[in-house]
């Protein structure tokens, strides 16, 4: 009340784990961002940059042995990281909706579209059975599914994937989430709907006021959907900022490289460019900035050093390009394997 | 869906089809007929005679057709070593047969899917554990030690149980039931638990391994997203995921307690068909021999019907596949 621009959720230095044979792996490394209400943040990165893993982490669905090892998940203040099952089960689906990459096999292919929101709202909300059913109804229609009092006793085959992502929206509203983690909702989908997914999603959650974690590999939808982008790279955050500004004035050298690939704001489908060589390993990530291998503008710092997040023009970078004391003495790529 | 049960239909009467061919050339050219049915004093006339009179001189197509038709109106001949008539002696067996393959399958599913369910859902904790391990013996260990060490144990050494025989039964028309008298009933378990182990065993594991493929499934994973309490995902979700696998293993699994119930019967004097098998194996009685492999067919294929149809109560996908892509294959 005080402070009225409150986070509706914080992570906080979130570590997930693997415990291994030959010993840990840290996938997620020290994360921190907030978003606000109603806000959407996009997260981007290369496969296997802790993206998926820092979303599961948030809705409590880390698959074992994965585990939060550190750090602090805050949804509207009250941390939820350290639940009790039943109680995190509770605000799973109630206060954090999620949808995920591959709407044909999100929905139990033996029951209908309806009885699965219905027992989804049921489950969350004190509504009879047929109020549940008109929400539901009303949710299809929303999500913008034709002839929905029809399409509501159908099942999941009978729909095309396009639909079905439509119903899994609907599934991730129906109870009237705060905040939706969406890990890629568009990939498996024909290229030609993605598009209208996307929009429906951005609609959907404005006028709910539904706060948005957009995880994808598409800068085009980054640019026209999100409001604040954090960038990933090895299971850390290396750029967090506003849109716009990440977009044209990136500061992580890694953004960079990203960005390169997109024209101009609004070209759809720009993909993520591929930077020279490959994302470390989980297993082999180097001393100092995890980036530093890959990086045409790494100094001797960088090998020794890993910078943490730092204000770097309109956004924070982890960069030592943006530190008063810089990279170091340049060397290349050569010598430091010397 | 009708075209796919007709289908199903022509199918099942091949298979009775061929069965029949092979019981009629056991019955026809296995053993001799007329031998068995006359004494040793009958004259080489009577024989020729009796001979054309069973039709047994008339083309083997025609003969076939014949047996078939028979067969059909369950008439099998009499048996060679009684010298009823084959059709009366199986249908005094089948109750017995029934009654036990019936109780044998219920007690392994109803054992044998709540134990699958729970080591599915819980692979690592330690009652699955040994579950896991006891199912191994279940296989391994022949059906006829197991009635033997029960009738050891609850029998011999505990007094509980009866040993062998059907106990009290009540006849109700034509068929003596197990099911309305105390003894018959206590006479039920020990041969029930034996002939049904192998299958709770069978069971425990499919479901178990169908449990745990389900639970690594998007939309159990998007249940749990959704909130879902731990029942509705692991029973309204899963379990039902795993039905048509189950369904199948259980329903071909009836056939094969029918069929293999010869083994305990044997142990418990049991007096069901398998009894009555074991007996004409050992007469050569031929007629009732081909009668029983008519019927266990006959039980096989209409079993495996039932199991097709009930597909399509689990599982709406095939519901509409039939209808709309048929002759897409
Ligand atoms: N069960 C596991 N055991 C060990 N390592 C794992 C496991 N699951 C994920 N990881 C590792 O964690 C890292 C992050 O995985 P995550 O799924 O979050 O990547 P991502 O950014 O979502 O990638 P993508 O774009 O491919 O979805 C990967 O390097 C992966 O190898
Ligand atoms: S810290 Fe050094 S290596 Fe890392 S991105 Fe910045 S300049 Fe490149
Ligand atoms: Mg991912």
């Amino acid at each position: 009340m005080n402070a009225p621009a409150a986070p509706l959720l914080q992570v906080r230095n979130l570590r997930v784990e693997f415990p291994t044979r030959r010993g840990t792996l840290l996938a997620v490394d020290d994360v921190s961002f907030d978003i606000a209400p109603g806000e959407v943040l996009g997260v981007v990165g290369e496969s296997g940059a802790g993206k998926s893993l820092t979303g599961n982490a948030i809705i409590g669905l880390l698959e074992p042995p994965g585990r939060i090892a550190a750090g602090q998940v805050l949804l509207e203040g009250e941390r939820i990281d350290n639940l009790p099952y039943e109680r995190m089960r509770r605000i799973r689906g109630a206060k954090i909706g999620a949808i995920f990459q591959d709407p044909l096999t999100s929905l139990n292919p033996l029951y209908t579209v309806g009885r699965q929101i219905v027992e989804t709202i049921q489950t969350h909300l004190p509504l009879s059975a047929q109020a549940a059913r008109e929400r539901a109804l009303d949710l299809l229609k929303q999500v913008g599914i034709p002839a929905a009092e029809q399409r509501i006793d159908h099942y999941p085959h009978q729909f095309s994937g396009g639909m079905r992502q439509r119903v899994v929206i609907a599934l991730a509203l129906c109870a009237g989430p705060r905040l939706i983690v969406a890990d890629e909702p568009t990939t498996a989908l024909d290229v030609s709907i993605q598009a209208q997914i996307i929009a429906l999603l951005k609609r959907l959650c404005r006028e709910h006021g539904t706060a948005v974690m957009l995880v994808t590999h598409d800068m085009g939808v980054i640019a026209e959907t999100a409001d604040r982008v954090a960038v990933m790279y090895a299971g850390r955050i290396a750029e967090i900022g506003p849109v716009r500004d990440v977009i044209k004035s990136a500061a992580h050298p890694y953004t960079r490289g990203l960005m390169g690939s997109i024209p101009s704001m609004g070209v759809r489908s720009a993909r993520l460019v591929q930077i020279d060589g490959a994302m470390p390993r989980l297993t082999e990530i180097p001393r100092g900035c995890a980036f530093n291998a890959r990086c045409t503008e790494a100094g001797e710092r960088c090998f020794r050093e890993r910078p943490e997040l730092m204000a770097a023009g309109a956004t924070r970078a982890a960069c030592w390009r943006h530190d008063t004391g810089g990279v170091g003495a340049v060397r290349t790529k050569e010598a430091a394997h010397a | 869906m009708l075209a796919f049960i007709l289908r199903r239909l022509l199918q099942s009467i091949a298979v009775l089809l061929t069965v029949g061919i092979v019981a009629f050339f056991l019955f026809r050219y296995v053993g001799d007929p007329i031998n068995a049915m006359v004494g040793q004093d009958t004259s080489m006339e009577e024989r020729a005679e009796l001979r054309e009179k069973l039709g047994l001189n008339d083309p083997a197509p025609l003969q076939f057709v014949r047996f078939i038709g028979n067969a059909a109106q369950g008439k099998f001949g009499l048996s060679y070593r009684t010298s009823e008539p084959v059709g009366r002696l199986i249908v005094e067996r089948l109750p017995a047969t029934l009654e036990l393959a019936l109780c044998a399958a219920i007690f392994a599913m109803v054992v044998g899917v709540p134990m699958g369910v729970y080591s599915g859902l819980y692979p690592r904790h330690w009652i699955s554990r040994v579950m896991q391990a006891v199912s191994l013996i279940g296989v391994s260990l022949p059906t006829f030690l197991i009635g033997i060490l029960l009738i050891l144990v609850f029998a011999v050494m505990l007094r509980l149980l009866p040993s062998f025989g059907r106990g009290d039964t009540v006849a109700l028309g034509g068929w003596t039931t197990n099911f309305l008298t105390v003894k018959g009933l206590q006479a039920l378990i020990l041969p029930s638990i034996t002939l049904g182990l192998f299958q709770l065993t069978l069971i425990m594991r499919l479901v178990r391994s169908e449990m745990l493929e389900v639970m690594r499934t998007d939309y159990i994973k998007f249940a749990r997203a959704r909130g879902l309490s731990d029942r509705a995902i692991n029973f309204g979700h899963a379990l039902k995921n795993t039905l048509v696998p189950v369904i199948t293993i259980a329903g071909l699994q009836l056939g094969a307690i029918i069929a293999f119930a010869i083994v305990t019967e044997t142990v418990f004097a049991w007096p069901g068909m398998g009894q009555l098998f074991i007996q004409s194996v050992q007469f050569a009685d031929i007629p009732v021999m081909a009668a029983y492999l008519l019927l266990i067919a006959f039980l096989f294929v209409a079993i495996n019907l039932v199991v097709d149809l009930l597909y399509f109560a689990v599982d709406p996908r095939l519901r509409s596949n039939v209808g709309a892509g048929k002759g897409a294959h």
